[in-house]
């Protein structure tokens, strides 16, 4: 037991759990409508787009948050707006956003050298680095989002469910859209120092496709989903210390056993329900 | 003169109007000049072949759909509810019948759970449609006829003078199309105005009050027996068929498919067997 609770004596070990925990929470929530909207790829996607803004704003001696930030949000609005106006194929618009800024941000440390945060732990994410700061703005950012969706939900939803109806509802799907984008993008932004860029996407979609196999009410998939992203981050970040794995891939693969076990308990009815969660077939 | 909408003038106007509308998707215009009227109290079914313009007419007078030219006219404080074709609803969405009626409501309170009175209302409207067992069913563990009632509901909860409806009986039965037909009489007879779009000449259009063909513009309007005629229907359709007249009501039937002979002569196809 003493060997359990250790690395609790160690305050960054404590700030990083406080993260993960709230971190995977905050994804299970904002991952349902990701993963509703079938959007799993844009949250993959705008990930990678942010380390873009994140090499920049190292190599600037910006602020992070300020310089990711700014990036991320641009490219989450530019994503949805592509996505929406069905200007060009999505995916592909997608694809050039997002792998562009990626390589940029590449780049921008290939030709200027590596400052400010770890190289790696922005790809893989780490414990290491987490301080008070840190826990203070993904608390917020999670209470801010958590607002947004307890006062917005019937407009969330609308949304999500079925746009066009909505928008004929009175409805700013436009609005509600941008809003959801943003927060994601704040989302992956306040999370990606634990889990990385290259993990961040499954937090993402692997809490809500638990929670879509175990009930079949939008609320309860909510609430599932959020405490599933919880407890994947606590539980993953007291592994990573024992194991002695980074903290994003053994975050992913907790979340990534407990997907196992419940398609495996939940047997066809639980695949049914989680099958093909963008198909608009009776 | 290009106008979205605006609110006609008079109380004895018409619920919703289409004036002179064009609307078009890139540079292929779906409706062109498109002069159309939904009166207090009217029950109207929309016909016309596949691409015709019929969803878009009814996204035109919902406001989902800006014309290119033209104008659309609705009533001051015109409420109008819209029931979309089922063949575009998710049904692995996770939602309950519960969930889905009152997603609707998102003017007033904020609070993700239903109020005391909201719980009422809800009840009222699916008990009303015959479905106050099924709150808390998904709603693909409905059937076709249940199914088309939940998103009934949901555009009943805004209490809507005007019920546009797409294609309510497509792909369903023929006990369910009764159904659905005898429960929008009532929703009508309860004085609710409903305009639906609809395939089914002989199954849904012929029994209702009031038809309107369309095929880019419109072709006819008036009462089935009126507009549901050989010549109407060929414009609509570009096809021949036959009219019969049974108690009272049109059938249309397709025309015999005929085939050429070696010397060009034209002979209906006889099925062989026994």
């Amino acid at each position: 037991m003493s060997n359990l609770l250790r690395p609790y004596d160690f305050e960054f070990f404590r700030n990083g759990v406080i993260v993960a925990t709230i971190a995977g929470a905050l994804c299970g929530m904002i991952g349902v409508f990701v993963v509703l909207k079938g959007m799993s790829y844009i949250g993959h996607g705008l990930s990678h787009a942010i380390f873009g803004g994140y090499a920049a704003s190292a190599l600037l001696g910006v602020n992070f948050i300020l310089g990711a930030g700014t990036w991320g949000i641009a490219s989450a609005l530019m994503i949805g707006g592509v996505t929406r106006r069905k200007l060009i194929g999505a995916d592909a618009a997608i694809g050039v956003i997002t792998t562009a800024s990626f390589a940029l941000g590449l780049a921008l440390f290939a030709v200027f050298g590596r400052r400010g945060r770890s190289f790696d732990s922005a790809l893989f994410g780490s414990i290491l680095g987490v301080g008070i700061e840190d826990v203070v703005a993904i608390s917020l950012v999670t209470l801010a989002v958590a607002a947004i969706i307890f006062f917005g939900y019937r407009r969330l939803l609308f949304t999500t469910f079925d746009p066009e109806v909505a928008d004929a509802s009175g409805v700013s799907t436009a609005r509600v859209e941008a809003l959801l984008m943003v927060m994601l993008a704040a989302s992956i932004l306040a999370t990606m120092q634990i889990l990385g860029v290259t993990l961040i996407a499954a937090t993402l979609v692997i809490p809500p496709t638990i929670a879509r196999m175990l009930t079949n009410s939008f609320s309860r998939m909510l609430l599932i989903s959020t405490v599933i992203g919880a407890v994947t981050g606590f539980v993953g970040m007291n592994l990573s210390y024992h194991l002695d794995v980074q903290s994003g891939p053994t975050i992913v693969l907790v979340g990534a056993s407990m997907f196992a076990i419940v398609f495996v308990v939940t047997g066809a009815r639980g695949r049914m329900r989680a099958n093909a969660f963008d198909t608009h077939t009776v | 003169m290009t106008e979205a909408s605006s609110a006609l003038r008079s109380t004895t106007a018409p619920l919703l109007a289409l004036a002179g509308v064009t609307c078009a998707y890139g540079n292929t215009a779906v409706l062109t000049d498109v002069d159309l009227e939904i009166e207090e109290g009217q029950f109207t079914g929309i016909v016309g072949p596949s691409g015709s313009g019929k969803t878009t007419a009814l996204r035109a007078l919902l406001g989902a759909v800006q014309p290119v030219r033209g104008s659309v006219l609705r009533r001051p404080d015109v409420r109008i509810g819209y029931v979309p074709q089922v063949e575009t609803v998710n049904w692995n969405f996770p939602v309950t019948v519960g969930e889905c009626v009152l997603m609707a409501r998102t003017t007033g309170r904020r609070l993700p759970w239903r109020s005391a009175s909201e719980r009422g209302e809800v009840r009222d409207i699916l008990d009303r449609l015959g479905i106050a067992d099924l709150t808390n069913r998904h709603i693909r563990e409905l059937s076709g006829g249940q199914q088309q009632r939940v998103f009934i509901a949901r555009a009943m909860l805004g209490r809507p003078d005007v019920l546009l409806m797409d294609e309510p009986t497509s792909g369903v039965d023929v006990s369910t199309r009764h159904e659905i037909l005898h429960l929008l009489e009532d929703l009508h007879h309860d004085g609710l105005s409903i305009v639906l779009t609809t395939h089914d000449l002989n199954g849904l259009a012929a029994h209702l009050p009031h038809l309107v063909c369309l095929n880019n513009t419109v072709i006819g309007a008036g009462r089935p027996i009126d507009v549901l005629t050989v010549d109407v229907l060929e414009r609509t359709y570009g096809a021949r068929m036959e009219v019969l007249e049974h108690a009272g009501m049109p059938v249309v039937l397709d025309h015999p498919h005929h085939r050429p002979t070696a010397s060009g002569q034209v002979v209906p196809i006889r099925r062989t067997g026994t």
